[in-house]
């Protein structure tokens, strides 16, 4: 069973890299903006912690220069984009065939994922060089902070696109899929770190941050990489994580079940 | 008799469909207070399927055609009744079951536009288990049959639709399904496109023993390949037999077509029956199916014919006289 999985998943892989790869250019304006994004993040806190002497609760500007690259870096890995494409393949019957095929649906999109990932890492790794060559990174981190961090990633990644992939059968529902995305985004970039490092946030977002799932998503695996973290935090971090993990796959069971239910009600 | 493949029992299936008036106004009432209609879109109908029989499902735009299929193939749930597909039940969409089936839409694609038709097929060979061996024998039969060699390795948007109908139809039997949905898998298609996918159809039913359920708009298709129709109007069945009987049942009329040698005055035929058409020396006739000898007889008596046909009436009029005959009861 798992090497029929494996199977499938190879073959995914290439058909989904044979179709990425028919839009190099494409690929390449969305990593501009990629990069762009830290870039500008970077300018904006370099200068406030100059402004402040420094230091801006507890990052230096080499901090934020630490942080904001391994953003991007854990934001390229963790990211998905199949909640503005449900919509688009509800419509236009692809759902139909997705449905019809005897296996899950959504493994076709994570290999989907995988493949324009692997295919984005010859941009990313010379970007993060770039970005550390124009603002250098304090870096103090060992060889275990990059194995957890990298492994923290996994877990996001998966906890992630778990709950996107969800939020994606909303489109299943109603026709306002649009409203949903742009909530949950603006609910991601200021809970999860993305914005910002939590600790330069007000106190109010800090506290809501802890009892949602998305700082468990950036914030946590970034700070982990970077060796911000005391053995507690990073023992609750990944107690986080798992927690999270179970609650929504097992949400996206539930959810996924009632979704083919009424798609089979309304039949598009 | 063995089991049967497919077999309805008084399926239904009602959508709930919202509903509002036109304006502005309305549009803002509707944000509040939905309104719903129930559409009956399948009304309690109840078929067998034997196995290895092809039949044609016909019925206008709406009448319950492409929910029956849907609800066969697993993408719907009936509202009420019961359906058994083989030894599944179909909404339950278990592996098994979507292994042995397959359902081809003629509007809609599965195949990926971006990259060849070979790739994708790859890709169902792996979802679908298809052991190699066996892969590599229904390609074979595929390519030769549709004529598929210089089209799968070519991206699909740049194949005509007729090409890539011929390559959705190939990837929708690469796992060489017993059941074949088929719903106008030739719309849109020129002449020759269309007898090609039939031959094909027929081939593979005759080649595989499949069961095969068809709709279609075209009469040439149902003709080519169904000795059976079932005929659906408004989500009821309103006739199931083979094609003959349906003929026989709805047209009580034959059509007398009569070359003359050298045209003659209106006034000279118009009795014999209803004139249908005429130009010179040729003349169609519709006359009652029990006078049909009769009439005959008296046109070779008494006018100058050179040749005359006796024709049930083409399908698409037989078709049209079975609904025209529901709207009047």
């Amino acid at each position: 069973m798992i090497r029929a999985i494996g199977e499938i998943y190879a073959a995914q892989l290439r058909t989904s890299l044979a179709v990425q790869f028919q839009y190099r250019m494409s690929l390449a304006i969305w990593m501009i903006g990629r990069v762009i994004q830290p870039l500008v993040a970077l300018v904006v806190w370099t200068t406030v912690a100059r402004a402040r002497g420094g230091d801006v609760s507890g990052y230096s500007e080499g901090d934020f220069a630490a942080y904001f690259i391994i953003q991007m870096i854990v934001t390229q890995a963790t990211f998905s984009w199949i909640m503005w494409e449900y919509d688009y393949i509800i419509r236009s019957g692809q759902f139909s065939f997705r449905l019809l095929r005897p296996i899950h649906p959504i493994h076709a999109d994570v290999a989907d994922n995988l493949a324009y990932k692997v295919l984005t890492l010859v941009i990313l790794i010379p970007a993060a060089f770039f970005l550390a060559w124009l603002f250098p990174p304090t870096l103090h981190w060992q060889w275990w902070n990059i194995v957890a961090g990298l492994l923290a990633t996994v877990i996001a990644f998966i906890m992630r696109f778990t709950l996107e992939w969800m939020l994606a059968m909303t489109a299943l529902w109603t026709n306002r899929v649009s409203a949903v995305n742009q909530t949950y985004d603006v609910i991601l970039i200021f809970f999860s770190g993305y914005f910002a490092p939590l600790a330069v946030m007000p106190q109010l977002v800090q506290t809501l941050a802890n009892f949602l799932p998305f700082r468990w998503l950036i914030a946590f695996p970034i700070e982990l990489t970077l060796g911000r973290l005391t053995p507690t935090e990073i023992l609750i971090g990944f107690g986080a994580q798992l927690f999270w993990l179970v609650i929504v796959q097992a949400s996206l069971r539930y959810v996924w079940r009632a979704g083919v239910k009424q798609y089979s009600a309304v039949g598009s | 008799m063995a089991d049967p493949v497919i077999l309805l029992d008084n399926l239904s299936k009602t959508y709930l469909v919202p509903e509002r008036d036109a304006g502005v106004m309305a549009a803002a009432r509707s944000l509040v207070q939905r309104r719903h209609r129930a559409i009956k879109a399948v009304d309690q109908v109840s078929f067998r399927v034997e196995p290895g029989e092809v039949v044609g499902f016909l019925g206008p735009n709406g009448a319950g055609k492409t929910t029956t299929l849907k609800m066969l193939s697993g993408l719907l749930h009936p509202t009420s009744g019961t359906g058994r597909v083989l030894a599944y039940e179909p909404w339950q969409r278990q592996r098994d079951f979507l292994k042995v089936i397959t359902l081809v839409m003629g509007q809609r694609n599965q195949l990926n536009w971006d990259i060849p038709a070979s790739d994708s097929f790859e890709l169902n060979r792996v979802i679908y288990r298809v052991p190699p061996a066996q892969y590599q024998q229904t390609l074979e039969e595929l390519v030769e049959l549709l004529e598929l060699g210089p089209l799968i390795n070519k991206p699909v948007r740049n194949l005509s639709l007729g090409e890539r109908m011929k390559c959705e139809i190939a990837a929708a039997l690469l796992h060489r399904p017993q059941v074949l949905f088929l719903d106008e898998p030739t719309i849109g298609l020129d002449v020759t496109a269309q007898r090609r996918i039939r031959e094909f159809i027929r081939e593979y039913n005759r080649r595989h023993n499949a069961t095969i359920l068809l709709t279609s708009h075209y009469m040439a298709d149902v003709e080519a390949l169904c000795k059976r129709i079932v005929v659906i109007h408004h989500g009821r069945i309103l006739f199931d037999g083979p094609l003959a009987e349906l003929v026989k049942r709805f047209s009580p009329h034959k059509t007398i077509a009569v070359e003359l040698e050298h045209p003659i005055e209106s006034n000279q035929y118009a009795d014999f029956g209803e004139v249908v058409t005429q130009d010179d020396g040729r003349l169609m006739l519709r006359v009652p199916k029990a006078d049909t000898a009769k009439v005959a007889g008296r046109l070779l008596a008494q006018l100058p014919v050179s040749d005359l046909t006796i024709e049930d009436p083409p399908i698409e009029e037989v078709i049209e006289q079975v609904f025209a005959q529901e709207v009047e009861s």
